[in-house]
Protein backbone atom coordinates (compact mmCIF):
# COMPACT_ATOMS: atom_id res chain seq x y z
CA UNK A 1 0.00 0.00 0.00
CA UNK A 2 1.38 3.24 -1.05
CA UNK A 3 0.98 6.78 0.49
CA UNK A 4 -0.87 7.87 -2.14
CA UNK A 5 -3.54 5.55 -1.75
CA UNK A 6 -3.94 5.49 1.71
CA UNK A 7 -4.85 9.19 2.91
CA UNK A 8 -8.12 9.21 4.17
CA UNK A 9 -10.09 11.87 3.43
CA UNK A 10 -12.34 14.01 6.54
CA UNK A 11 -14.90 16.37 3.83
CA UNK A 12 -16.37 18.19 7.42
CA UNK A 13 -15.65 18.50 10.95
CA UNK A 14 -18.33 16.11 12.65
CA UNK A 15 -21.09 17.79 14.29
CA UNK A 16 -22.04 15.55 16.79
CA UNK A 17 -20.46 12.78 18.93
CA UNK A 18 -21.66 8.56 19.40
CA UNK A 19 -25.25 9.21 21.65
CA UNK A 20 -24.31 7.99 24.85
CA UNK A 21 -20.89 8.52 24.43
CA UNK A 22 -20.25 12.32 25.44
CA UNK A 23 -16.43 12.30 26.16
CA UNK A 24 -15.40 10.16 23.51
CA UNK A 25 -13.84 11.96 20.31
CA UNK A 26 -16.97 11.81 17.60
CA UNK A 27 -16.57 8.21 15.52
CA UNK A 28 -15.18 10.31 12.41
CA UNK A 29 -12.16 11.61 14.16
CA UNK A 30 -11.51 8.28 15.58
CA UNK A 31 -12.01 6.79 12.48
CA UNK A 32 -9.49 9.29 10.85
CA UNK A 33 -6.71 8.40 13.41
CA UNK A 34 -6.79 4.68 12.64
CA UNK A 35 -5.88 5.58 9.12
CA UNK A 36 -2.97 7.80 9.94
CA UNK A 37 -2.21 10.81 11.76
CA UNK A 38 -2.70 13.18 8.99
CA UNK A 39 -6.27 13.11 6.80
CA UNK A 40 -7.26 15.42 3.88
CA UNK A 41 -9.76 17.19 5.16
CA UNK A 42 -12.20 20.28 3.71
CA UNK A 43 -12.82 23.58 5.29
CA UNK A 44 -16.37 25.04 6.06
CA UNK A 45 -15.45 27.55 3.38
CA UNK A 46 -14.60 24.88 0.66
CA UNK A 47 -11.01 25.45 0.84
CA UNK A 48 -8.70 22.38 1.08
CA UNK A 49 -6.56 21.57 4.07
CA UNK A 50 -5.44 18.92 6.55
CA UNK A 51 -6.66 17.32 9.36
CA UNK A 52 -4.14 15.69 12.20
CA UNK A 53 -5.17 13.84 14.56
CA UNK A 54 -2.21 11.68 15.91
CA UNK A 55 -0.76 12.72 19.08
CA UNK A 56 2.74 13.20 17.88
CA UNK A 57 2.41 15.14 14.69
CA UNK A 58 -0.20 17.90 16.60
CA UNK A 59 2.54 17.60 18.97
CA UNK A 60 5.31 18.61 16.20
CA UNK A 61 3.02 21.12 14.40
CA UNK A 62 2.35 22.88 17.53
CA UNK A 63 6.38 23.06 18.26
CA UNK A 64 7.05 24.05 14.54
CA UNK A 65 7.76 27.83 13.81
CA UNK A 66 6.67 27.07 9.94
CA UNK A 67 3.23 26.79 11.03
CA UNK A 68 1.67 30.36 11.86
CA UNK A 69 -1.22 31.01 13.98
CA UNK A 70 -1.53 34.21 12.70
CA UNK A 71 -5.79 34.68 12.27
CA UNK A 72 -5.18 36.81 8.90
CA UNK A 73 -3.81 33.79 7.49
CA UNK A 74 -6.48 31.53 7.48
CA UNK A 75 -7.06 29.85 4.62
CA UNK A 76 -10.41 28.42 4.91
CA UNK A 77 -13.11 29.98 2.13
CA UNK A 78 -12.74 32.73 -0.30
CA UNK A 79 -13.05 35.56 2.11
CA UNK A 80 -10.68 37.71 3.95
CA UNK A 81 -9.88 37.11 7.50
CA UNK A 82 -9.17 40.22 9.71
CA UNK A 83 -5.94 39.98 11.69
CA UNK A 84 -6.61 39.29 15.88
CA UNK A 85 -7.71 42.60 16.86
CA UNK A 86 -4.47 44.10 19.49
CA UNK A 87 -3.87 42.54 22.52
CA UNK A 88 -5.40 38.76 21.52
CA UNK A 89 -2.55 37.22 21.54
CA UNK A 90 -3.36 34.00 20.65
CA UNK A 91 -4.02 34.30 17.00
CA UNK A 92 -0.23 35.76 17.09
CA UNK A 93 3.02 35.06 16.11
CA UNK A 94 6.38 36.45 17.32
CA UNK A 95 6.93 38.79 18.00
CA UNK A 96 3.44 40.58 18.62
CA UNK A 97 2.88 37.29 20.85
CA UNK A 98 5.74 37.63 23.07
CA UNK A 99 4.61 41.34 23.58
CA UNK A 100 1.37 40.67 25.18
CA UNK A 101 2.49 37.10 26.60
CA UNK A 102 6.14 38.25 28.74
CA UNK A 103 5.08 40.52 30.65
CA UNK A 104 1.95 38.35 32.32
CA UNK A 105 4.18 35.39 32.84
CA UNK A 106 5.63 36.26 35.94
CA UNK A 107 1.88 36.21 37.46
CA UNK A 108 1.04 32.81 36.36
CA UNK A 109 3.71 31.07 37.31
CA UNK A 110 3.67 27.83 39.74
CA UNK A 111 4.39 29.45 43.29
CA UNK A 112 2.18 31.96 42.90
CA UNK A 113 -0.70 29.89 41.53
CA UNK A 114 0.08 27.81 44.84
CA UNK A 115 -0.32 30.75 46.93
CA UNK A 116 -3.51 31.11 45.84
CA UNK A 117 -4.41 27.81 47.00
CA UNK A 118 -6.06 28.62 50.05
CA UNK A 119 -7.95 31.81 48.50
CA UNK A 120 -9.23 28.87 45.73
CA UNK A 121 -9.99 26.31 48.83
CA UNK A 122 -12.11 29.67 50.74
CA UNK A 123 -14.25 30.51 47.87
CA UNK A 124 -15.00 26.87 46.74
CA UNK A 125 -16.08 26.12 50.26
CA UNK A 126 -18.53 28.81 49.96
CA UNK A 127 -20.10 27.32 47.09
CA UNK A 128 -20.43 24.13 48.86
CA UNK A 129 -22.22 25.87 52.17
CA UNK A 130 -24.41 27.53 49.59
CA UNK A 131 -25.27 24.53 48.20
CA UNK A 132 -25.61 22.18 51.39
CA UNK A 133 -27.92 25.32 52.39
CA UNK A 134 -29.84 24.89 49.79
CA UNK A 135 -30.03 21.31 49.42
CA UNK A 136 -30.85 18.92 46.32
CA UNK A 137 -30.97 18.81 43.61
CA UNK A 138 -28.73 22.06 42.70
CA UNK A 139 -27.08 22.95 38.86
CA UNK A 140 -23.50 22.12 39.83
CA UNK A 141 -22.67 24.18 36.91
CA UNK A 142 -24.33 27.31 38.38
CA UNK A 143 -23.44 26.47 42.25
CA UNK A 144 -20.17 25.34 41.70
CA UNK A 145 -18.11 25.49 38.12
CA UNK A 146 -18.68 28.47 37.09
CA UNK A 147 -18.62 30.76 39.99
CA UNK A 148 -14.83 29.10 41.59
CA UNK A 149 -13.14 30.32 38.36
CA UNK A 150 -15.26 33.38 37.57
CA UNK A 151 -14.17 34.63 40.93
CA UNK A 152 -10.63 33.71 40.99
CA UNK A 153 -10.16 35.07 37.62
CA UNK A 154 -11.85 38.72 38.41
CA UNK A 155 -9.66 39.23 41.76
CA UNK A 156 -6.34 38.38 39.82
CA UNK A 157 -7.42 40.26 37.08
CA UNK A 158 -9.13 43.26 39.03
CA UNK A 159 -12.47 43.08 37.57
CA UNK A 160 -15.28 43.30 39.92
CA UNK A 161 -17.31 40.01 40.13
CA UNK A 162 -20.41 42.03 40.56
CA UNK A 163 -19.88 42.85 37.00
CA UNK A 164 -20.64 39.83 35.66
CA UNK A 165 -23.76 40.46 34.13
CA UNK A 166 -21.67 42.17 31.82
CA UNK A 167 -19.68 39.48 30.71
CA UNK A 168 -20.03 36.04 32.03
CA UNK A 169 -22.83 34.95 29.64
CA UNK A 170 -21.31 37.29 26.60
CA UNK A 171 -18.79 35.34 26.89
CA UNK A 172 -20.49 31.55 27.30
CA UNK A 173 -22.36 32.63 24.02
CA UNK A 174 -18.80 33.01 21.60
CA UNK A 175 -17.93 29.90 23.45
CA UNK A 176 -21.03 27.84 23.27
CA UNK A 177 -21.09 27.31 19.64
CA UNK A 178 -25.16 28.01 19.16
CA UNK A 179 -25.20 31.53 18.47
CA UNK A 180 -26.02 33.60 14.90
CA UNK A 181 -23.20 35.67 13.73
CA UNK A 182 -25.65 38.53 15.12
CA UNK A 183 -25.46 37.35 18.25
CA UNK A 184 -21.71 36.50 18.35
CA UNK A 185 -21.22 39.94 17.24
CA UNK A 186 -23.13 41.46 19.56
CA UNK A 187 -21.68 39.74 22.38
CA UNK A 188 -18.32 40.59 21.42
CA UNK A 189 -19.07 44.55 21.64
CA UNK A 190 -21.18 44.39 24.76
CA UNK A 191 -18.37 42.69 25.97
CA UNK A 192 -15.67 45.31 24.39
CA UNK A 193 -17.60 48.11 26.02
CA UNK A 194 -17.29 46.61 29.10
CA UNK A 195 -13.81 46.11 29.18
CA UNK A 196 -13.01 49.67 27.89
CA UNK A 197 -14.80 51.10 30.19
CA UNK A 198 -12.55 48.87 33.32
CA UNK A 199 -9.36 49.83 31.42
CA UNK A 200 -10.04 53.73 31.42
CA UNK A 201 -11.07 52.95 35.14
CA UNK A 202 -7.80 51.11 35.98
CA UNK A 203 -5.76 53.84 34.75
CA UNK A 204 -7.63 56.40 36.66
CA UNK A 205 -7.50 54.65 40.06
CA UNK A 206 -5.56 51.70 39.86
CA UNK A 207 -5.92 49.07 42.41
CA UNK A 208 -3.59 46.02 43.25
CA UNK A 209 -4.52 43.59 40.42
CA UNK A 210 -2.83 42.80 37.25
CA UNK A 211 -4.87 44.89 34.72
CA UNK A 212 -3.50 47.98 37.13
CA UNK A 213 -0.12 46.90 37.07
CA UNK A 214 -0.45 46.48 33.23
CA UNK A 215 -1.65 49.96 32.82
CA UNK A 216 1.91 51.11 34.02
CA UNK A 217 3.56 50.25 30.80
CA UNK A 218 3.94 51.31 27.08
CA UNK A 219 0.75 48.90 26.29
CA UNK A 220 -2.48 50.87 24.86
CA UNK A 221 -6.04 51.09 25.56
CA UNK A 222 -6.75 48.81 22.78
CA UNK A 223 -4.19 46.67 23.92
CA UNK A 224 -5.24 46.34 27.22
CA UNK A 225 -8.70 45.60 26.55
CA UNK A 226 -7.79 42.85 23.98
CA UNK A 227 -5.26 41.28 26.77
CA UNK A 228 -8.25 41.22 29.23
CA UNK A 229 -10.75 39.43 27.09
CA UNK A 230 -8.26 36.50 26.45
CA UNK A 231 -7.37 36.24 30.06
CA UNK A 232 -11.25 36.68 30.82
CA UNK A 233 -12.35 34.27 28.82
CA UNK A 234 -9.71 31.69 28.73
CA UNK A 235 -9.55 32.34 32.68
CA UNK A 236 -13.33 31.12 33.24
CA UNK A 237 -15.11 29.27 30.74
CA UNK A 238 -12.59 26.80 30.39
CA UNK A 239 -12.12 25.60 34.11
CA UNK A 240 -15.67 25.81 34.25
CA UNK A 241 -16.42 23.52 31.71
CA UNK A 242 -13.38 20.87 33.06
CA UNK A 243 -15.01 21.17 36.28
CA UNK A 244 -18.95 20.29 35.14
CA UNK A 245 -17.68 18.05 32.52
CA UNK A 246 -14.91 16.69 34.65
CA UNK A 247 -17.81 15.87 37.67
CA UNK A 248 -19.64 14.42 34.95
CA UNK A 249 -17.62 12.07 33.89
CA UNK A 250 -16.57 10.64 37.21
CA UNK A 251 -20.42 10.37 38.06
CA UNK A 252 -20.82 8.17 34.72
CA UNK A 253 -18.00 5.80 35.95
CA UNK A 254 -18.71 5.66 40.11
CA UNK A 255 -15.39 3.13 40.55
CA UNK A 256 -13.35 6.34 39.43
CA UNK A 257 -15.42 8.64 41.47
CA UNK A 258 -15.11 5.85 44.28
CA UNK A 259 -11.05 5.69 43.99
CA UNK A 260 -10.28 9.30 43.70
CA UNK A 261 -13.18 10.15 46.46
CA UNK A 262 -11.53 7.59 48.79
CA UNK A 263 -7.69 8.70 48.32
CA UNK A 264 -6.63 12.34 48.18
CA UNK A 265 -3.51 11.30 47.15
CA UNK A 266 -4.62 10.58 43.88
CA UNK A 267 -6.20 13.94 43.28
CA UNK A 268 -3.17 15.48 40.95
CA UNK A 269 -2.98 12.60 38.91
CA UNK A 270 -7.30 13.01 38.54
CA UNK A 271 -6.67 16.29 37.48
CA UNK A 272 -4.68 15.45 34.41
CA UNK A 273 -6.40 12.21 32.99
CA UNK A 274 -10.19 14.37 33.60
CA UNK A 275 -7.54 16.68 31.36
CA UNK A 276 -6.82 14.40 28.81
CA UNK A 277 -9.48 12.56 28.41
CA UNK A 278 -11.71 15.47 28.08
CA UNK A 279 -9.70 17.86 26.18
CA UNK A 280 -12.39 20.58 26.09
CA UNK A 281 -10.37 23.28 24.06
CA UNK A 282 -11.02 20.39 21.63
CA UNK A 283 -9.47 22.02 17.95
CA UNK A 284 -7.05 24.52 16.86
CA UNK A 285 -5.75 25.70 13.63
CA UNK A 286 -2.63 26.31 12.27
CA UNK A 287 -1.31 27.55 8.29
CA UNK A 288 1.65 26.51 6.85
CA UNK A 289 4.44 29.52 6.34
CA UNK A 290 6.23 27.20 3.76
CA UNK A 291 5.98 23.83 2.06
CA UNK A 292 6.43 21.65 4.83
CA UNK A 293 6.51 17.78 4.67
CA UNK A 294 4.41 15.53 7.24
CA UNK A 295 4.52 12.19 7.28
CA UNK A 296 5.27 11.69 3.78
CA UNK A 297 3.11 14.31 2.28
CA UNK A 298 3.51 18.10 1.53
CA UNK A 299 1.51 20.47 3.33
CA UNK A 300 1.43 23.31 1.21
CA UNK A 301 2.72 27.04 1.89
CA UNK A 302 -0.75 29.21 3.01
CA UNK A 303 -2.46 25.82 4.33
CA UNK A 304 -4.65 25.75 6.98
CA UNK A 305 -4.18 22.85 9.12
CA UNK A 306 -6.80 22.14 11.85
CA UNK A 307 -5.38 20.15 14.97
CA UNK A 308 -8.04 17.46 16.84
CA UNK A 309 -6.28 17.97 20.48
CA UNK A 310 -9.04 15.59 22.20
CA UNK A 311 -8.64 12.78 19.08
CA UNK A 312 -4.11 13.17 19.46
CA UNK A 313 -5.12 12.68 23.44
CA UNK A 314 -7.34 9.42 22.42
CA UNK A 315 -4.25 8.23 20.71
CA UNK A 316 -3.68 4.90 21.53
CA UNK A 317 -0.04 5.06 20.15
CA UNK A 318 0.56 7.32 22.96
CA UNK A 319 -2.07 6.62 25.77
CA UNK A 320 -2.56 2.90 26.62
CA UNK A 321 -7.00 2.08 26.29
CA UNK A 322 -7.08 6.30 25.59
CA UNK A 323 -11.12 5.80 25.97
CA UNK A 324 -10.41 4.49 29.35
CA UNK A 325 -10.90 6.89 32.30
CA UNK A 326 -8.56 5.96 34.46
CA UNK A 327 -7.31 8.28 37.52
CA UNK A 328 -4.33 6.11 38.28
CA UNK A 329 -3.13 6.90 34.65
CA UNK A 330 0.86 7.48 34.89
CA UNK A 331 0.85 11.51 33.64
CA UNK A 332 1.72 11.24 29.75
CA UNK A 333 1.87 14.73 28.87
CA UNK A 334 -1.14 15.32 27.28
CA UNK A 335 -1.94 18.18 24.84
CA UNK A 336 -5.29 19.75 26.91
CA UNK A 337 -3.22 23.44 27.53
CA UNK A 338 -1.88 22.69 23.76
CA UNK A 339 2.47 22.87 23.45
CA UNK A 340 4.75 24.98 21.34
CA UNK A 341 4.80 29.04 22.45
CA UNK A 342 0.77 29.15 22.84
CA UNK A 343 0.94 26.76 25.50
CA UNK A 344 -1.91 27.60 28.11
CA UNK A 345 -0.45 30.23 30.33
CA UNK A 346 -3.16 29.94 32.84
CA UNK A 347 -1.97 26.10 33.39
CA UNK A 348 -1.30 26.65 36.67
CA UNK A 349 -3.88 28.94 37.48
CA UNK A 350 -6.71 25.98 36.36
CA UNK A 351 -4.58 23.13 37.96
CA UNK A 352 -4.43 25.15 41.52
CA UNK A 353 -8.36 25.37 40.62
CA UNK A 354 -9.36 21.63 39.58
CA UNK A 355 -6.99 20.48 42.61
CA UNK A 356 -8.55 22.09 45.03
CA UNK A 357 -12.62 22.49 43.48
CA UNK A 358 -12.61 18.35 42.47
CA UNK A 359 -11.15 17.50 45.73
CA UNK A 360 -13.40 19.75 48.03
CA UNK A 361 -16.62 18.42 46.14
CA UNK A 362 -15.57 14.67 46.84
CA UNK A 363 -15.01 15.12 50.15
CA UNK A 364 -18.18 17.48 51.05
CA UNK A 365 -20.68 15.52 49.06
CA UNK A 366 -19.27 11.54 49.23
CA UNK A 367 -22.65 10.42 47.63
CA UNK A 368 -22.97 13.08 45.08
CA UNK A 369 -25.06 11.54 41.84
CA UNK A 370 -26.93 12.86 39.38
CA UNK A 371 -30.72 13.92 39.35
CA UNK A 372 -31.83 13.05 35.81
CA UNK A 373 -31.10 10.34 33.39
CA UNK A 374 -27.86 10.84 32.14
CA UNK A 375 -28.67 11.13 28.70
CA UNK A 376 -30.58 14.28 29.63
CA UNK A 377 -27.88 16.03 30.52
CA UNK A 378 -27.38 19.01 28.16
CA UNK A 379 -24.19 18.82 26.56
CA UNK A 380 -22.52 21.83 24.17
CA UNK A 381 -22.93 21.07 20.51
CA UNK A 382 -19.88 19.83 19.07
CA UNK A 383 -19.21 23.15 17.74
CA UNK A 384 -18.78 24.94 20.46
CA UNK A 385 -15.39 26.11 21.25
CA UNK A 386 -15.23 24.98 24.61
CA UNK A 387 -17.02 21.71 25.16
CA UNK A 388 -19.55 21.15 28.02
CA UNK A 389 -22.05 20.57 29.45
CA UNK A 390 -24.94 23.73 29.75
CA UNK A 391 -26.09 22.45 33.30
CA UNK A 392 -25.67 19.20 35.57
CA UNK A 393 -28.55 18.38 37.92
CA UNK A 394 -26.84 16.62 40.96
CA UNK A 395 -28.30 15.52 44.44
CA UNK A 396 -26.90 13.76 47.16
CA UNK A 397 -27.76 12.20 50.70
CA UNK A 398 -28.13 14.59 53.60
CA UNK A 399 -26.59 13.35 56.30
CA UNK A 400 -27.76 13.80 60.01
CA UNK A 401 -26.76 16.37 61.78
CA UNK B 1 25.70 5.45 32.77
CA UNK B 2 26.73 9.32 32.81
CA UNK B 3 24.32 11.59 34.31
CA UNK B 4 22.96 14.25 31.82
CA UNK B 5 23.83 17.47 32.08
CA UNK B 6 21.20 19.99 32.01
CA UNK B 7 20.75 23.26 30.04
CA UNK B 8 17.77 25.75 30.25
CA UNK B 9 17.77 28.21 27.15
CA UNK B 10 15.83 31.74 29.12
CA UNK B 11 15.31 33.04 25.53
CA UNK B 12 13.23 29.97 24.43
CA UNK B 13 11.50 29.86 27.58
CA UNK B 14 7.94 30.68 27.67
CA UNK B 15 7.14 30.46 31.62
CA UNK B 16 4.56 27.73 30.94
CA UNK B 17 5.75 26.33 34.43
CA UNK B 18 6.34 22.50 33.33
CA UNK B 19 9.52 21.93 34.79
CA UNK B 20 8.89 23.77 37.87
CA UNK B 21 6.02 21.77 38.21
CA UNK B 22 7.59 18.06 37.14
CA UNK B 23 10.96 18.26 38.95
CA UNK B 24 11.20 21.09 41.57
CA UNK B 25 14.29 20.30 43.17
CA UNK B 26 15.66 21.32 39.74
CA UNK B 27 14.01 23.89 38.34
CA UNK B 28 11.92 26.89 39.42
CA UNK B 29 10.91 30.46 38.00
CA UNK B 30 12.17 33.69 38.70
CA UNK B 31 9.69 35.81 40.50
CA UNK B 32 9.78 38.35 38.37
CA UNK B 33 9.35 37.39 34.48
CA UNK B 34 8.36 33.87 35.43
CA UNK B 35 11.08 32.32 32.98
CA UNK B 36 13.14 29.17 34.19
CA UNK B 37 16.04 29.18 36.65
CA UNK B 38 17.93 26.13 36.84
CA UNK B 39 19.05 24.81 39.99
CA UNK B 40 21.01 22.32 39.90
CA UNK B 41 23.12 21.20 36.48
CA UNK B 42 24.14 18.22 37.51
CA UNK B 43 20.88 16.58 39.31
CA UNK B 44 21.43 13.95 41.53
CA UNK B 45 20.33 10.05 40.13
CA UNK B 46 16.69 10.31 42.11
CA UNK B 47 15.94 12.83 39.94
CA UNK B 48 16.89 11.82 36.62
CA UNK B 49 13.86 10.30 35.77
CA UNK B 50 11.62 13.68 36.14
CA UNK B 51 14.28 16.14 34.48
CA UNK B 52 14.08 13.65 31.27
CA UNK B 53 10.02 13.73 31.81
CA UNK B 54 10.65 18.02 32.03
CA UNK B 55 13.02 17.74 29.12
CA UNK B 56 10.44 15.58 27.18
CA UNK B 57 7.32 18.05 27.91
CA UNK B 58 8.48 21.69 28.28
CA UNK B 59 6.70 22.97 25.54
CA UNK B 60 8.98 25.54 24.37
CA UNK B 61 12.26 23.04 23.74
CA UNK B 62 13.78 24.96 26.14
CA UNK B 63 15.70 22.38 28.07
CA UNK B 64 18.18 20.50 26.71
CA UNK B 65 20.09 17.35 28.47
CA UNK B 66 23.78 16.68 27.45
CA UNK B 67 25.78 13.57 27.96
CA UNK B 68 29.01 14.61 29.42
CA UNK B 69 30.61 11.95 27.43
CA UNK B 70 33.65 9.63 29.32
CA UNK B 71 36.88 11.41 29.91
CA UNK B 72 34.54 15.11 30.72
CA UNK B 73 35.20 15.96 34.30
Amino acid sequence: MTASESVHTVTAMPTARRPGCPFDPPAELVEARRHGPLSRFVHPGGKPGWLITGYDLVRSVLADPRFSSRKELLNVGDFEVPPAPPGEFLLMDEPQHSRYRKPLVGRFTVRRMRLLTERVEQITADCLDAMEKAGPPVDLVTAFAKPIPTIVICEILGVPYEDRASFQEQIDTFMGGETTDEELVAAYTATQEYLAGLVAAKRAHPTDDILSELTDSDLTDEELRGISLILLAAGFDTTANMLSLGTFALLRHPDQFAALRDDPSLTEGAVEELLRYLSVAKTFMRTALEDVELDGRTVEAGTTVVLSYHTANHDPERFADPHVLDVRRPYGGHLAFSHGVHQCLGQQLARVEMRVAFRALLDRFPTLRLAVPADEVALRPETADIYGVKSLPVTWDRTAS
Amino acid sequence: MTPPRVHVDRDRCIGAGMCAMTAPEVFDQDPGDGLVLLLDADPPPAHRAAVRMTAGVCPSGAITLHDPGPGTP
